[in-house]
């Protein structure tokens, strides 16, 4: 059994008994606080930020800088009335948020943040599990995620819910292909799914030049990869421009609308929960995750605790800081699409893009192996993927012909 | 001889799930909700997921939850609500046929308890190495290439027949 949790060190003694049950205890808890304040701080950073673009103050009574108004605001929710609608299916009204929040956090658990560190006399990594399957993990969590928006759609039992529920799954599940797809561009380079070990292979050496370390992230070789992975990923946590769930000019509060208090903030929760865990997802295949320049290693050493521990967290924290800034800079720029276009997009293009991209890794990587250059092969398999789509593209009746066809 | 197997944590888990599992089986028809009759089913593909986790098959399980709970169910349930959305239990769901049903699932769980036994009843699982992607891919692109193409074309044309009965312009 302790082989399915495999590569970490801390599992190979004997059973999980005793300190080592703690030391997971530990990790799981320890993991969920940081979660849960992270995204309480991406909450405040993103009105601030937002407010800072659009020339407003944003929040700014509770603490310093307003940096407790999410505490406030989670309070506030606290305690205030939750009203179940008479129509609803209890039972399910009640489980549907924590279904949402539940793959966001799990999500969460395969992400390497550090290196090694030692609890209790035991080394562990600094991450909850280090699962051999972990990529398979974060796409079954993924697919997993639709349940939380679709049953409480259906369980309020009212109209404009289940329209904005049925419009969000939908979405899910157009984008779902593309996001695995995205992954799959990586995995096929790294050969392995465990993510600590994806980490491991973008490693950062001292020695060498920037340029060089940075071609080692997967983001450089399997850059279109990274494109579709972020954009499937931004319409998988219903983020603007692909926030159809909550469109509220045209669906009240979307699948939220009956929900009040508490279980209302626990979706908003696991919304924000998701994109910081989707940001960490795409530092950990695309950006290095926790590698970095060290800090001053002909001081402090390659592997005390400065450049063991702290340097990697940092790293891993400032790469997905740049991300969750990124998607706030979206939110705050890009109107929202139209739903066509966003059924458009993903079916017409990203997938067929997707496809095109994990075909011609195949052909690069197939044609490496066999001692061709890289740059002859890349251009050999998009030449040959090229053509096949010019020809699919020809058999395809154009947008003129069939108008209605199109909505 | 059943008090010795459930001191293996592996043995006591997977009585566990497979009371759950049944449990779930049974609601699922006997529900009149058809929504919930979905809901128990993913109980009941979960703990298919789990019990292949504890027989250290860690790729199939996960299969299992990616392609029976994330796609399978999920498109049952936005086939519910794209259809009708009944948010009431339907009495129409449940009929006299009872009696009658007993005979097929019984002679279905006859068939598939004497195959499982007979095929695997002398198999142990080995609990320290679980089998490995690596072994389960390599095994399917190399020793049955064949069928799992085959598989694949079935797949295209029941996708291209769904396509030609939805769409008949």
């Amino acid at each position: 059994m302790n082989a399915l949790f495999a590569a970490d060190p801390l599992f190979n003694g004997d059973g999980l008994w005793g300190s080592i049950f703690v030391v997971v205890l530990l990790k799981v808890v320890i993991a969920f606080v940081v979660l849960l304040v992270s995204v309480m701080l991406y909450i405040w950073g993103m009105r601030k930020w937002i407010a800072d673009m659009q020339n407003r103050t944003g929040p700014a009574n509770a603490g310093p800088f307003g940096i407790l108004q999410t505490l406030a605001d989670g309070i506030k929710l606290f305690f205030k009335e939750q009203s179940i609608p008479s129509s609803a299916d209890k039972p399910i009204f009640r489980l549907a948020p924590y279904l949402s929040i539940l793959p966001a956090f799990l999500m969460f658990c395969v992400i390497p943040v550090g290196g090694k560190i030692n609890v209790l006399g035991h080394e562990t990594y600094l991450q909850v599990v280090d699962l051999p399957i972990g990529a398979m993990f974060i796409l079954g969590c993924s697919g997993i995620a639709v349940y939380g928006v679709m049953l409480a759609g259906w369980s309020s039992g009212s109209k404009y819910p289940l329209l904005g529920s049925v419009r969000a799954s939908a979405q899910m599940l157009s984008y779902e292909a593309a996001f695995g797809l995205g992954i799959l561009s990586v995995l096929m380079r790294a050969g392995t799914m465990s993510t600590r070990e994806i980490v491991n292979q973008q490693s950062w050496t001292n020695t060498d030049g920037i340029l060089q370390n940075l071609s080692n992230f997967y983001v450089v070789p399997a850059a279109l990869g990274f494109v579709i992975f972020i954009i499937a990923a931004i319409a998988e946590t219903n983020h603007p421009p692909f926030d159809f769930v909550e469109a509220e000019q045209e669906l009240v509060g979307g699948f939220v609308t009956e929900y009040s208090g508490i279980r209302f903030a626990i979706f908003f929760l696991a919304e924000f929960m998701n994109i910081i865990t989707m940001s960490a997802v795409a530092v950990t295949l695309f950006l290095g995750g926790p590698n970095g320049p060290m800090f001053m290693p002909a001081r402090f050493g390659q592997s005390g605790w400065v450049n063991g521990t702290v340097v990697p967290i940092l790293w891993f924290v400032g790469k997905v800081l740049l991300l969750t800034f990124g998607t706030v800079w979206l939110r705050a720029s890009v109107p929202r699409l139209r739903y066509d276009q966003l059924m458009a997009f993903g079916w017409k293009w990203l997938i067929e893009l997707a496809v095109l991209w994990v075909l011609v890794t195949a052909g690069i990587l197939v044609l490496g192996d066999r001692g061709w250059n890289p740059a002859a092969a890349g251009v050999l398999s998009f030449g040959i993927a090229g053509a096949a789509y010019g020809l699919l593209y020809l058999c395809m009746p154009k947008s003129g012909e069939t108008v209605e066809e199109f909505r | 001889m059943l008090g010795a197997q459930l001191l293996v944590a592996e043995n006591a888990f997977f009585y566990v799930i497979a009371a759950v599992m049944a449990y779930g089986a049974i609601r699922v028809v006997t529900t009149n909700n058809i929504v919930h009759a979905a809901l128990y089913l993913v109980v009941v593909l979960a703990g298919g997921a789990a019990q292949y986790l504890l027989l250290g098959q860690e790729f199939v399980a996960w299969v299992q939850v990616i392609v029976y709970i994330g796609a399978v169910i999920v498109l049952f349930l936005f086939g519910i609500m794209l259809t009708r959305a009944p948010m009431k239990a339907e009495e129409k769901l449940t009929n006299d046929l009872r009696g009658a049903a007993l005979i097929p699932t019984g002679l279905l769980a006859a068939i598939l308890a004497t195959l499982c036994l007979d095929a695997f009843s002398d198999k142990t699982v080995d609990l320290v190495s679980p089998i490995r992607t690596k072994a389960v891919t390599s095994a399917i692109f190399r020793g049955y290439l064949v069928p799992f193409e085959v598989v694949g074309v079935l797949l295209l044309g029941a996708l291209i027949g769904a396509v030609v009965l939805a769409r008949r312009d």
